[in-house]
Order: structure tokens, then C-alpha cells, then sequence
């Protein structure tokens, strides 16, 4: 019987971790309670080492109340508290555990006195104790916290971690907060100017502004290693805030890509432009919401997976909406652009109000899956997860689109039907199905913007309004009948916006991209891919 | 042919009648409202007044559409931008007649450029507590925007659906544009809380009688100078612009010119009509910028009739009639009555309510002289009009309608 034998073993093991738990925390305390007796400064100073010397994270609480005047003494027992301060009462926490001790009147307790020169030994303890800490994360921020706010003192204690360190970011890490205090030190010029090269070497704001610092506080050749080094950081930096804004252009393009592409499909085949695409997007983030709900409710565990059910259901919901509307409504209008906009904004009215109705006016919430919520650095840029995604999810949109309009029989017919309906006709194909499945294609992708949407935008009965302006820019700017204008107009309208909005503002960046575009029609006014052929307008 | 309606006595009839009945309206509704005491029964309540008086507004935007949309064919999506800017310009009179009266008490800045810390007028607020110079931008600024715009559109022939969706991006732009408080047309709240119009307090009825009797008579005006226009030789043009663009253009004449023509007159209409209508409602926000409200403008044009004079404006006045009902009583089905009303307007109803009572009346027209007239066969067949707001035909022979490939 092994099984109760390695159970047993376990047991022991277990036991042991504990006592040896204990017996540490034990110590800790006794030496804690020492604050207690500990008469002028000096002996403070001697608990405290006494305490850094242990090297348990543990003490951290401790000390950094210690250094904020917040620990106290209960005049009764002797015993060593954590406190907060409310009015005339404190409230007392454990000083390892954090817990809940108690409450005590101000009168009842002392407070352990402590003066600069304490909170420095302090300072530099913990910073020793942080670098010492067996996590490389803790290690790494550690590492920043003394970059940021270099000191002198901090070198000794950066020297012996370097010697120490094994995993090399952490060491680089550790060499540049290093950098940073020699800087701020009274070392030679040549070891300062060294220490610039390893800053600039760092290449981020931070250090930018350490340099800065540098720069306007020395003299000399240490002063021209500075300047030298911020010009060079800055145009790089420079680089790097213009990829920066080129991704947040991208990420808008792709946003308008995949609200626009849908419409140009329809647009482009039928020459009718639905108002109500937008709702059609709405339609898609209220799918996934209940998706979303029904997940939440009755399977859990499923949540990270909501998106992909959502996905498809999306589709056929929009899909089967946009059926509808152009069997029940845009057939009989063919032939009269100007009426079928009108009748589609009734739609897109009574859409709004349905939802309104069932869902009420108000935002819903959408969850994040977990795979889609935080964020990464790519060199100087910060990239959200989210955002990620749906760049990838709208070329990949763009890319099946391609694929079905190029390689597939239907989108051989729909091709077709745009260059030429009669002669489409004429040559055996349905055309009122393929105006119909057009419809329904192009509102099913709508619905799955939605989907994309709901994960950066605010869901409510007015989200495809938000849209369906800037979408009609897009694929007027692209040109219809050709799925590459709209990428190309989408990215050029994102990256465009993106650009002018540090220079301009938001709003008035905006405005300038519509005047832009209002002006671009005058010399093209079909678009910039546009489709060639022999037709008058009648 | 298709201009023989416009010129059939019973259209000319119907003008008339609009005309004597806005006039007598602005006669007789402000002295039903000042001189009969409140307890009779023909007392005309003030705030009936106010409120019929912005109907009037909207009639006269919804007919200025009607001279761009009708006529000429151009489904102008932004005319309410050019109604809100001639609305500014008055708001704009009128906030300086405030004058010292305001919250802050400065004699010259506006209350919400005191708010916002501004220390002088901005240039563009320069001649405004002149009425005369208000009149004047109130005609200049919606005509100038219209025929910059229009300059550029037109000549390089942006037409149909693309022309529309630009002026739908051309009033959002405003919109965003007035929402800016750096603008200094006082931002999100707009301009609000006027005091007095030419010396008259903007709240008295006798000013709010007033302000009515200015909106029938412009109206009536404005009947008149479409009516004018459109039976014109111009006008006439206009229609063939409607009809066959190309056609006209292979012709000798050119369209764009004749389109901005018509695009800066109705600018200039609208631009009035928001002149009047903002001393009524007593504030001018960017919300009037908002596409919505000027696809709205489109349903009343569509609902009383396109291409008819009279028609915008019953249109006009029955969609807002039921608005105000239905907003008060049932104000979640507002909008799928509105979304309704596009839809069947736009699928049972493409000539309007006036096209639909012609249409009723030449049924029974006809019923009568069948019944009187020969037996068929000597007598000349009835070429009807074409009915403007039909289908125009597309090439030769596109007898069902069907979809056209955008261009």
C-alpha cells in the first residue's frame, strides 16, 4: 500500500513546513516586540537591522510603517502594532499578518518615534531586502523603483546584487539603476560618463528624463555626454511614439475596416446604401451580450469561450435581419438609391427602438474574456490585448472576404452582377439571389464587428450610430467594388486620424479628416480604387 | 410632359390658396391671441402660438429641401446645418442685445465667454448687436457655405448617393465642430436665455404674436419665390436636371451651375427659416447640427410630397403635429412611428399625401368621364405625367425596377 505511505510522508512534510513557519514567524515577533523597549533612535536602529538582517519579506510591513510613523506601542501590554489613523481612534493591525487587532484611543498607545536618519537606514534596507527577494519580478521592480529615484547610497547595495544576480534581464536591470545612482553620486567623470552610455543604452522616458536631470545639474564633459545622449534617445523616442500613433492609427482602421467592409460589399454590388448598417453592428454586440449572460448563468467555466459562440450566432442574427429587410423592403426599391436610404434610416430608427425597448437605454456589459484583457510593451510601445486581437480578427475578416469574392463560385457570381447586371443575367445568373445573399453577407458581417466591437466599445441601443458616418467616409474614400480600397481606406482614414489628433485635438482632428476627404472627392470622385468601366451615369 | 402638372391650373390653384391662407393666419392668429379675451372660445392660447410659429420654421426648411429634392433632384442630408447657422447668426444678435443683463453682468461678453475667461470679443462676434448686420449674415453665411460646397460637389459631378452621404458628413462635421467651446458659439450649451428682439422682450405674447406673423409671412414669401422659380424657364431646367442629367448636359446647358443655383437659394431659405425660429424657442444648440434632424427634414418633405410646393409644408406640419402628440403621450413609440413612416412613406407612398389625394381624384375623374365619354377608341387616350417621384427610367426599356451597381 504506497498510496497511504506517500500520503503520510506528505503529512509530515507538511507539518513541518508549518512548524518551521511558525518558529520563523515566532522570531520575527520577538524581535518586533523589542520596538517596544527600544529607548532613543539608536536602538530603533538596532531592531530595525536586526530585523533587515533576517532577510524575510516578511518584515517589509513592518518597517515601511515603521518609516511613516504609523507603528505603535500599546501602553498596556508592550505589544507592537501596525495602525491607522481615524480621528481619535486607531485602528491596530497585526504587524506581520496585517490582520484586524483591534481598535485602541490614542491615549492607550505610543508611537515609535523615528527621524530622518532612520528612515534612510530604513530606505536603503529595504531596498537591499526587495533586490535580495528570491522573486525576479520583485528583483526587476525593485531594479526600476531605485532607477527612478536614484541615490548614492544605493550603489553598494546594486554592486553585491549585480555580483549575485543570475538572470541577465534582472542584471541589466540592475546595471542601469546603477548607472543612475552614479550619476547622482559624487564618483569621478569617467565613471559618470560611462553610466550615461549604460542609460541611454535604456532608451526610455525614464531615463530621457534622468538625463535631463543630468544635463542641467553638471558641467563639462559630463554634461556633454548628457546632451549628446538626450538627442540621440530623443529622436529615437521620437521613432517610437510615431509607431506608437501608426498602431493606434491601425487599430482605429481596422475598427472602421470591419464596420466599413460590410457596406461596401452591398454598396458596391447593389448600389444601395443601408442605414441601417450600423444597427446591424448594435445587433452583434447585443448577440453577444445574451451570449455572454446565458454563458455567465449556466456555464461558468465556458466565459474565455464566449466570444467564439457569439461569433457565429452574430452572423446569422445580423444576417438574417439584413434577409429580411431586402425581401421585405429594399427589393421593391431597386433602382431608387435616394428612397432605399431613407427607408433603411426608418429601419435603423426601429431597430434602435426595439432594442431600446427590450434591452433598455442604458449600457450593457460586455465582458472581456481573459485572454483579451491586459496589455504587452513591444519595445516603447504599449499594446493592449483587446486591441490586438481585433486587428488581427478584422484582417482575418478581410482576408476570408477576399478568398470568397475571388475564389468562390458565389463571389465569381457577385463580381459578375457588379460589372454587369444584364450580361449576368443573361448568362443564367439569379441575380435577385445574389442581391439577396449580398444583403444577407453584408449584414453578417456587420454583425460580427459587433462582436468586435463589444469588447472596446460602449454597448448600447446608439453604437452603430457611432459608426455609420465614418463608415460611409471609408468606403467612399476606398472606392467601391474593390475590397482592397476599403483596407486601404480604413488604415489611411485610422493612421490619418491618429496623426492629426496630437496636432489638431480630437475633435477638430476629425473635422479635418471629413474636409479632407470632402475636398479628396473632388478629384476622385469615385473613390481611389475605383471601378473602371464604360457605364454614363443615365 | 412631366412639367405639365406644374402648370395645370389646379397646382397654381393650390399655391394660391397656401399663400392667402399663411397670410390671413398672420393677420388673424395675432389678434385671436392679443385682442379676444382668454375666456372665448376663438382665444388662440400663447403658447399655440409659439408653437405653431416653429411649425411654420420647419415648414418653410422642409420646403426649401423641396426646391433642392424635388426639383433639382439632389437629396440634400445636411440642410438642417444650413438652418441651425442662419439660427446662429440670430442667436448670435440676440446674445449681445442681453447686453449687461446677463449672470456675469458684462456689458459686452457674452455670459459663457465671461465663464470660459475670455477677455475680448472674438473677431466674428464683431457687428452682431447691429439687427441689420444679423439679417445680413443670417442670408450670407448658410448661402456662402451652400455655394462653396455646391462649387465643388457639383462641378466635379459627385452625385446620387454620394452627394448625399457628403452633406450628411458636411453637418457633422459642423456639429462636432460646435461642440468645441474653443469655437466661441458657446460650446455644448449653445446660446440660450435672450433677453430681447429689437427692443422687444423676446418672452411677451405681443413679441411672440409678432414672431409668428414674420414666420407665415415668410412662408408665404417663400411659396412665392419657389412658385417662381420653378415656373420659370430656370425651373424647368432644374427638372430636366432631375430627370436627365446627362441628357441636359449633352443638350448645352450645365447642370452644376443650375444645381448650385438651386442649392444656394434653398440654403438661403433655410438659413431664414432658422433665423426665425430660434427667437421662438429661445436657444440654439449644436444638437440642431445632428444628421438626424436633417434626415427628418427629408420624411416631412416625403411625406407631404415631393415635388409639389404645398406638399412640404402639410408634410411638415402633420409629422411634427404627430411628434409633439406622440412624444407627450407615448414617447417610446415616437421612433418606431418615425422609423414607420420612412418606411412606408418611401414603399406605398412615393408621391406624398397630395400625390395620393391627385392620385384619388383623378381616379374618380376619370370614373366620371368614362362614364360620359364615348365608347373607347375616339377618344384621345389621357397622357398622364409621369409622376416625378416614381422610378425614373434608366436606359431604355428597365421597366421592373432593379438594382444599380454603384458607379
Amino acid at each position: 500500500m504506497r498510496i497511504p505511505r506517500v500520503f503520510a510522508l506528505f503529512v509530515a512534510f507538511v507539518a513541518a513546513g508549518l512548524c518551521l513557519a511558525s518558529a520563523d514567524e515566532a522570531g520575527l515577533r520577538q524581535t518586533i516586540a523589542k520596538f517596544a523597549t527600544a529607548k532613543d533612535f539608536k536602538a530603533t536602529e538596532a531592531v530595525v537591522r536586526e530585523l533587515a538582517a533576517t532577510g524575510d519579506p516578511a518584515v517589509e510591513p513592518v518597517l515601511l510603517a515603521l518609516a511613516e510613523g504609523n507603528l505603535f506601542v500599546r501602553k498596556a501590554d508592550a505589544a507592537v502594532f501596525v495602525g491607522k489613523e481615524a480621528g481619535q481612534t486607531v485602528t491596530l493591525l497585526d504587524p506581520l499578518t496585517g490582520e484586524k487587532a483591534g481598535e485602541a484611543q490614542k491615549a492607550d498607545i505610543a508611537k515609535v518615534k523615528v527621524n530622518n536618519g532612520l528612515r534612510r537606514v530604513i530606505r536603503d534596507l529595504l531596498g537591499g531586502l526587495t533586490l535580495g527577494s528570491a522573486d525576479p519580478a520583485t528583483r526587476l521592480a525593485a531594479a526600476d523603483t531605485m532607477f527612478r529615484t536614484p541615490d548614492a547610497a544605493n550603489i553598494e547595495a546594486l554592486d553585491a546584487a549585480i555580483e549575485r544576480e543570475t538572470v541577465a534581464s534582472v542584471k541589466t536591470r540592475f546595471e542601469q539603476a546603477r548607472a543612475a545612482s552614479i550619476l547622482v553620486s559624487d564618483r569621478s567623470d569617467e565613471e559618470k560618463i560611462a553610466a550615461i552610455a549604460v542609460v541611454e543604452a535604456r532608451g526610455d522616458r525614464d531615463a530621457l528624463s534622468l538625463l535631463t536631470a543630468v544635463a542641467a545639474r553638471t558641467e563639462g564633459t559630463v554634461r556633454d555626454a548628457a546632451e549628446s545622449a538626450i538627442a540621440q534617445m530623443g529622436a529615437r523616442l521620437a521613432l517610437w511614439a510615431a509607431g506608437q500613433n501608426v498602431w493606434y492609427g491601425i487599430s482605429l482602421g481596422s475598427v472602421l475596416l470591419l464596420a466599413a467592409i460590410g457596406l461596401a460589399i452591398t454598396f458596391g454590388v447593389m448600389g444601395v446604401i443601408n442605414m441601417a448598417h450600423g444597427e446591424m453592428v448594435m445587433l452583434g454586440a447585443y448577440t453577444t451580450y445574451v451570449v455572454q449572460n446565458v454563458i455567465r448563468t449556466s456555464f461558468p467555466g465556458l466565459f474565455d469561450w464566449s466570444l467564439a459562440f457569439a461569433l457565429p450566432l452574430a452572423f446569422l442574427v445580423a444576417a438574417a435581419v439584413g434577409l429580411a429587410i431586402e425581401r421585405g423592403i429594399i427589393r421593391f426599391l431597386y433602382g431608387r438609391p435616394l428612397e432605399t436610404l431613407l427607408a433603411t434610416w426608418g429601419v435603423s430608427l426601429i431597430l434602435q427602438q426595439s432594442v431600446r425597448t427590450i434591452f433598455g437605454p442604458t449600457n450593457r456589459e460586455v465582458g472581456n474574456p481573459s485572454w483579451m484583457s491586459g496589455g504587452f510593451d513591444l519595445g516603447q510601445m504599449a499594446l493592449t490585448w483587446n486591441r490586438f486581437w481585433i486587428v488581427l480578427f478584422a484582417l482575418g475578416v478581410f482576408a476570408v472576404l477576399l478568398y470568397v469574392m475571388k475564389r468562390t463560385p458565389w463571389g465569381l457570381q457577385m463580381r459578375a452582377v457588379t460589372a454587369n447586371r444584364r450580361m449576368a443575367a443573361s448568362m443564367g445568373i439569379r441575380t435577385p439571389w445574389v442581391d439577396a445573399l449580398t444583403f444577407a453577407l453584408g449584414s453578417g458581417i456587420a454583425g460580427i464587428a459587433g462582436v468586435a466591437l463589444s469588447q472596446i466599445d460602449n454597448v448600447s441601443p446608439n453604437l452603430g450610430q457611432g459608426y455609420i458616418i465614418d463608415s460611409f467616409m471609408v468606403v467612399v474614400f476606398g472606392g467601391v467594388g474593390n475590397l482592397w480600397g476599403t483596407l486601404v481606406g480604413a488604415m489611411s482614414l485610422g493612421i490619418l486620424n491618429k496623426f492629426l489628433e496630437p496636432y489638431a485635438g480630437a475633435v477638430l482632428g476629425k473635422i479635418l479628416v471629413l474636409v479632407l476627404i470632402i475636398l479628396f472627392i473632388q478629384k476622385r470622385p469615385r473613390g481611389l480604387f475605383a471601378l473602371k468601366g464604360r457605364a454614363v451615369e443615365a | 410632359m412631366i412639367t405639365g402638372r406644374f402648370f395645370a391650373s389646379g397646382a397654381d390653384r393650390r399655391v394660391l390658396a397656401t399663400i392667402l391662407v399663411l397670410l390671413a393666419a398672420a393677420v388673424l392668429v395675432p389678434v385671436l391671441n392679443l385682442a379676444v379675451p382668454q375666456t372665448s372660445m376663438f382665444h388662440v392660447p400663447t403658447f399655440m402660438v409659439a408653437l405653431v410659429g416653429k411649425y411654420l420654421c420647419y415648414a418653410m426648411l422642409a420646403l426649401a429641401l423641396d426646391l433642392v429634392w424635388g426639383y433639382c433632384g439632389i437629396l440634400s442630408l445636411g440642410h438642417g446645418a444650413f438652418f441651425a447657422l442662419g439660427g446662429y447668426a440670430m442667436g448670435m444678435y440676440l446674445m449681445r442685445q442681453i447686453g449687461d443683463r446677463g449672470v456675469y453682468g458684462n456689458p459686452i461678453l457674452p455670459d459663457f465667454m465671461v465663464f470660459l475667461n475670455w477677455k475680448e470679443l472674438p473677431w466674428f462676434w464683431y457687428g452682431f448687436d447691429q439687427f441689420w448686420f444679423a439679417a445680413l449674415m443670417v442670408v450670407l453665411v448658410p448661402g456662402a457655405l451652400a455655394f462653396a460646397f455646391g462649387w465643388f460637389a457639383f462641378r466635379s459631378r459627385v452625385t446620387g448617393v454620394y452627394l448625399s452621404i457628403i452633406t450628411q458628413a458636411l453637418t457633422y462635421a459642423l456639429l462636432l465642430a460646435f461642440f468645441r467651446n474653443d469655437m466661441g458659439f458657446g460650446g455644448n450649451n449653445g446660446l440660450t436665455d435672450f433677453k430681447d428682439i429689437l427692443g422687444f422682450n423676446v418672452q411677451a405674447g405681443s413679441t411672440r404674436s409678432a414672431l409668428f406673423a414674420a414666420s407665415a409671412v415668410a412662408l408665404a414669401l417663400a411659396v412665392y419665390v419657389t412658385w417662381r422659380i420653378v415656373g420659370s424657364k430656370f425651373g424647368k431646367l432644374m427638372i430636366s436636371v432631375r430627370d436627365a442629367e446627362s441628357r441636359t448636359r449633352f443638350l448645352g446647358w450645365r447642370p452644376e451651375n443650375i444645381k448650385l443655383f438651386a442649392f444656394t437659394v434653398s440654403a438661403v431659405m433655410a438659413g431664414i427659416a432658422g433665423a426665425l425660429f430660434v427667437p421662438q424657442v429661445g436657444i440654439i444648440n449644436p444638437g440642431e447640427f445632428d444628421p438626424s434632424n436633417s434626415i427628418e427634414v427629408v420624411v416631412w418633405t416625403a411625406v407631404g410630397g415631393r415635388g409639389t410646393i404645398v406638399g412640404p409644408i402639410i408634410g411638415a406640419l402633420l409629422v411634427n403635429t404627430g411628434k409633439s402628440y406622440f412624444t407627450g403621450a407615448l414617447p417610446d413609440l415616437w421612433l418606431f412611428a418615425l422609423g414607420g413612416l420612412f418606411v412606408c412613406v418611401t414603399l406605398f407612398l412615393p408621391r406624398g399625401v397630395l400625390g395620393l389625394w391627385d392620385q384619388l381624384r383623378e381616379r374618380s375623374e376619370r370614373r366620371r368621364t368614362e362614364a360620359d365619354a364615348p365608347p373607347p377608341g375616339d377618344a384621345p387616350a389621357i397622357v398622364r405625367a409621369t409622376p416625378p417621384a416614381q422610378a425614373e427610367p434608366r436606359g431604355l426599356g428597365a421597366a421592373t425596377p432593379e438594382p444599380q451597381p454603384a458607379e
